[in-house]
C-alpha cells in the first residue's frame, strides 16, 4: 500500500498533519475544542466529590448555613470534624476509628484467602489432567451470574443455625459472637470472590507457554513444585489485579456486611456505619462529609497508587473473557 | 481526643487470627503437597531398585496420582463454593416456594405477591427503568468520552478524573451526592449544589429526592457517575487497539470524522461495547447500596435488590424475599445468554 500512495498523502499519513494551512488550522483546532471539552468535563466529574471534600473541612454552623463554593470567599478552616467523626464520644459522632480498623480487619483475609484458593484451583483447571475437569470449569464459570442476593438467607442460616437433615444435625451452629464474627464475613466474602477470581486467574495460568510446564515436568517436578516456583511468580501480575479489585469490592461493600457483621461497633466496617449515620442523622453535613472522606480515603489512595495494574485487570477480566 | 486502644484488642487479635490462619491452611497444603508426593516417589524409587534387582517388570506409572493433586489444589475453592453458594442458591430457589418462616409450602404465592401488590410493581419497574437508562448514559458517556480524549494534552489526568468515582463505595458516592441535592427552605441560602442552581436560575428549591419519579432518575444519576468511568476505560483501550493501519487507510481515503466514528471505530470496538454493556447491567440490576444509603427505598424508589433484603432480613418474611432473590437471578440469565451466543459468534466469525 505504501508504495502506490502518492507523496502528499504519505506525509499526511505520517503524522496525521494536514499540509495545506487550513487543514492544519481546523486540525489544530478541533484538538483544542477537544482538549478543553474534556477537561471541562473531568472537571465538571470532580466537583461533586470536592464539594465534599472541602465542606469536610468548613465549620458546622457555615457549613449548614452556607453552600461550600461560598469557602472561595471566606476561607475557614477546621479539623474539628475529622476529630469529632473519628474520635468523638457522644451517641452523635461518628466513633469512625473504629470502625475503620474493622474495615481493616475484614478486608485483608477477605482479599487473601480468595486468592490463594483460586489460584491454586487456576492451575490445577488449566494444567493438571484429571476427568471432568472442562465439566468442572464450566461450573465454576457459570456461578458468577449467580446473584449473592440468592445466597444471603441460606448462608446465613448455616452460621447461625447449622445444618440438619432429617433431625441429624450435620454442622452444629457456629454460633459467632461478638469478634468472632469477623470470621463469617471472611467465610462470605470468598465464597462470593471466588467464581470470578478463579475464572480471571484460569485466564493468565493457561495462557503460560506449555513448553515451559512439559520441561519442568520432564525434569521431575511436581504439580505443587511447578505452582509454587514456576506459576506463582509468573502471574504475579494478574495476582495484584485481581487483589486491588477484590480490595476495592471489600473495602466498599455495604450489603455482604450488614447482613454477616451486623450493625454492631465491634465488627461492623466503615460502609455499614456511614449508611447507618446517613439515614438517622442525615443532616449532620460536618460528620457525613468528614465520615464520607474517611471511608474513601483508602481506596483512593490504593487506586491512584496502582491504577496500573487495576485497568490491566479490568481489561483481562471484561475484554478477553 | 479520646481512642482507646485496648478496645481495639480483640479485633486486631482476631486479624492476626485470620492471618496465622491463612499461613497454616496455604503453607500447609503446599508443604502437604510437597511433602506426599516426596515421600512416594521415594517409595516407588525403592520398588523400582527392588523391581530391577529381582528382574521383574517396573511397575507403570500411576495415573491415578493426578487426580489427587487436581483434588487437593481444588478442594478449598469447590468446598467454599458448595457451602457457600451453590447449596444456598439452591435452598433460596426452594425457600421462594414456602412461607415466611420457611415452615409451609405454599407454591407460587410469593410470586403471585410480587405482581399483586402495587409497591412490588413499582419496585419491578423501578428496576426495569435502572437497567435500561444506567448502561445506555454510562456507556454512551463513556464512548463519547474516550474518543474525545484520545490524543488529547493530558489524557492521562483527565482519565483518571473520570476514572476516580470507581474507587469510591456506593455508600460514599450516596452521601457526596446527597450532599449536591440537599435542600433548604427557600428563604435560606442553599448548601445544596442542584437547589444553587435552580435557584441562581430563578427558580424554587425542591426537595429532590422526595418526588417520585423524579427522584429514581436522580438516583441513576449516581450510578451513571460511577460506571461511566468504566465504561470509558474499556472503550478507550480498545480504541488504542484498533490497528493503525487501518485507521490510517481510512483516513488517506478522506474519510470525515463523523464517517470514522460510525464505519471505523464502532464496529472494531463492538465487542468491547458488548462486554461494557453486560457488565453494567448486571451491577446495576443488583445496585442496593445507592438506593438504601439516599432513600432507603422510602418515596417510591425501591428496587428489587433493596425491597428483598428488607423482606428477607427486617421483616422476616424469607420466602418473599427469597422469590425477589430468584427473580433477580433470572432476569440476570438473558443478558449472559446475549453476552454468551455474541462471543460465539466472534470466534466463528
Amino acid at each position: 500500500m505504501t508504495t502506490t500512495t502518492p507523496p502528499l498523502a504519505t506525509g499526511a499519513a505520517r503524522g496525521g498533519t494536514p499540509t495545506t494551512t487550513a487543514g492544519r488550522v481546523r486540525k489544530r483546532l478541533t484538538s483544542r475544542t477537544a482538549t478543553v471539552a474534556s477537561i471541562v468535563i473531568a472537571v465538571v466529574w470532580t466537583i461533586p466529590t470536592f464539594g465534599l471534600f472541602v465542606s469536610s473541612f468548613r465549620p458546622e454552623e457555615q457549613l449548614k448555613t452556607t453552600g461550600w463554593w461560598t469557602f472561595f470567599r471566606d476561607p475557614q478552616f477546621t479539623l474539628e470534624n475529622y476529630q469529632q467523626v473519628l474520635f468523638g464520644r457522644g451517641a452523635s459522632s461518628g466513633q469512625l476509628a473504629g470502625y475503620f480498623i474493622n474495615s481493616l480487619v475484614i478486608t485483608l483475609p477477605s482479599v487473601l484467602f480468595p486468592l490463594a484458593f483460586a489460584a491454586m484451583a487456576a492451575y490445577a483447571l488449566a494444567w493438571i489432567n484429571f476427568r471432568g475437569r472442562d465439566w468442572l470449569y464450566i461450573g465454576i464459570f457459570a456461578l458468577q451470574i449467580v446473584p449473592l442476593q440468592m445466597a444471603l438467607v441460606p448462608l446465613l442460616s448455616f452460621f447461625s443455625r447449622g445444618v440438619s437433615l432429617g433431625g441429624v444435625t450435620l454442622m452444629p451452629p457456629w454460633d459467632l459472637a461478638g469478634e468472632e464474627r469477623f470470621i463469617q464475613v471472611w467465610f462470605a466474602h470468598t465464597c462470593f470472590a471466588l467464581p470470578l477470581a478463579v475464572f480471571l486467574l484460569h485466564n493468565f495460568v493457561s495462557q503460560l507457554p506449555k513448553d515451559l510446564m512439559e520441561a519442568a515436568r520432564v525434569d521431575g517436578a511436581t504439580h505443587p513444585k511447578i505452582f509454587r516456583s514456576i506459576v506463582l511468580p509468573l502471574i504475579t501480575p494478574a495476582l495484584a489485579a485481581f487483589g486491588i479489585f477484590q480490595f476495592l469490592w471489600v473495602w466498599n461493600d455495604l450489603l455482604v456486611a450488614l447482613i454477616f457483621a451486623g450493625g454492631g461497633s465491634e465488627v461492623a466496617p466503615l460502609t455499614v456505619r456511614l449508611a447507618e449515620m446517613a439515614g438517622t442523622r442525615g443532616n449532620e453535613w460536618q460528620r457525613l462529609t468528614a465520615g464520607a472522606f474517611v471511608s474513601i480515603v483508602v481506596p483512593l489512595i490504593v487506586f491512584l497508587s496502582l491504577q496500573r495494574y487495576f485497568v490491566r485487570g479490568l481489561l483481562a477480566g471484561s475484554v478477553k473473557g | 481526643m479520646e481512642f482507646d486502644v485496648v478496645e481495639q484488642q480483640g479485633k486486631l487479635l482476631m486479624l492476626l487470627y485470620g492471618l496465622v490462619a491463612f499461613v497454616v491452611v496455604v503453607g500447609g497444603m503446599l508443604v502437604l503437597l510437597d511433602v506426599v508426593p516426596a515421600w512416594f516417589a521415594r517409595r516407588r524409587e525403592a520398588r523400582l531398585v527392588a523391581a530391577s534387582a529381582s528382574g521383574a517388570p517396573p511397575p507403570g506409572r500411576y495415573p491415578q496420582r493426578e487426580g489427587i493433586f487436581a483434588l487437593f489444589f481444588l478442594l478449598p475453592a469447590v468446598l467454599m463454593l458448595l457451602i457457600g453458594l451453590v447449596v444456598p442458591a439452591i435452598r433460596t430457589t426452594l425457600l421462594s416456594f414456602m412461607d415466611g418462616d420457611s415452615q409451609n409450602f405454599v407454591g407460587l404465592r410469593n410470586y403471585g405477591w410480587m405482581f399483586s401488590e402495587d409497591s412490588i410493581v413499582r419496585v419491578l419497574t423501578n428496576t426495569l427503568t435502572w437497567v435500561i437508562l444506567v448502561p445506555l448514559v454510562a456507556t454512551t458517556i463513556g464512548l463519547l468520552y474516550a474518543v474525545m480524549v484520545d490524543r488529547v494534552r493530558f489524557e492521562a489526568l483527565a482519565k483518571s478524573l473520570i476514572f476516580m468515582p470507581m474507587a469510591i463505595s456506593f455508600v460514599g458516592a450516596s452521601i457526596i451526592w446527597r450532599f449536591v441535592y440537599a435542600y433548604r427552605g427557600a428563604e435560606q441560602e442553599q448548601i445544596g449544589l442542584l437547589n444553587q442552581m435552580v435557584v441562581a436560575l430563578g427558580g424554587e428549591p425542591r426537595q429532590w429526592l422526595q418526588d417520585p419519579p423524579l427522584n429514581t432518575l436522580l438516583l441513576i444519576v449516581i450510578m451513571v457517575w460511577i460506571q461511566a468511568g468504566f465504561a470509558m476505560v474499556v472503550l478507550s483501550a480498545a480504541i488504542k487497539a484498533i490497528p493503525a493501519d487501518i485507521v490510517e487507510a481510512a483516513r488517506l481515503d478522506g474519510v470525515t470524522p463523523w464517517q470514522m466514528f460510525w464505519q471505523i471505530t464502532l464496529p472494531s470496538i463492538k465487542p468491547a461495547m458488548i462486554v461494557v454493556v453486560v457488565t453494567i447491567s448486571i451491577a446495576t440490576l443488583k445496585v442496593f447500596d445507592i438506593v438504601r444509603t439516599t432513600t432507603n427505598g422510602n418515596y417510591d424508589t425501591s428496587v428489587v435488590a433493596n425491597e428483598m433484603y428488607n423482606q428477607a432480613f427486617r421483616y422476616g418474611e424469607n420466602g418473599q424475599g427469597s422469590a425477589l432473590a430468584v427473580v433477580l437471578f433470572v432476569l440476570v440469565i438473558p443478558i449472559v445468554i446475549y453476552q454468551i451466543r455474541n462471543l460465539r459468534q466472534q470466534r466463528e466469525g
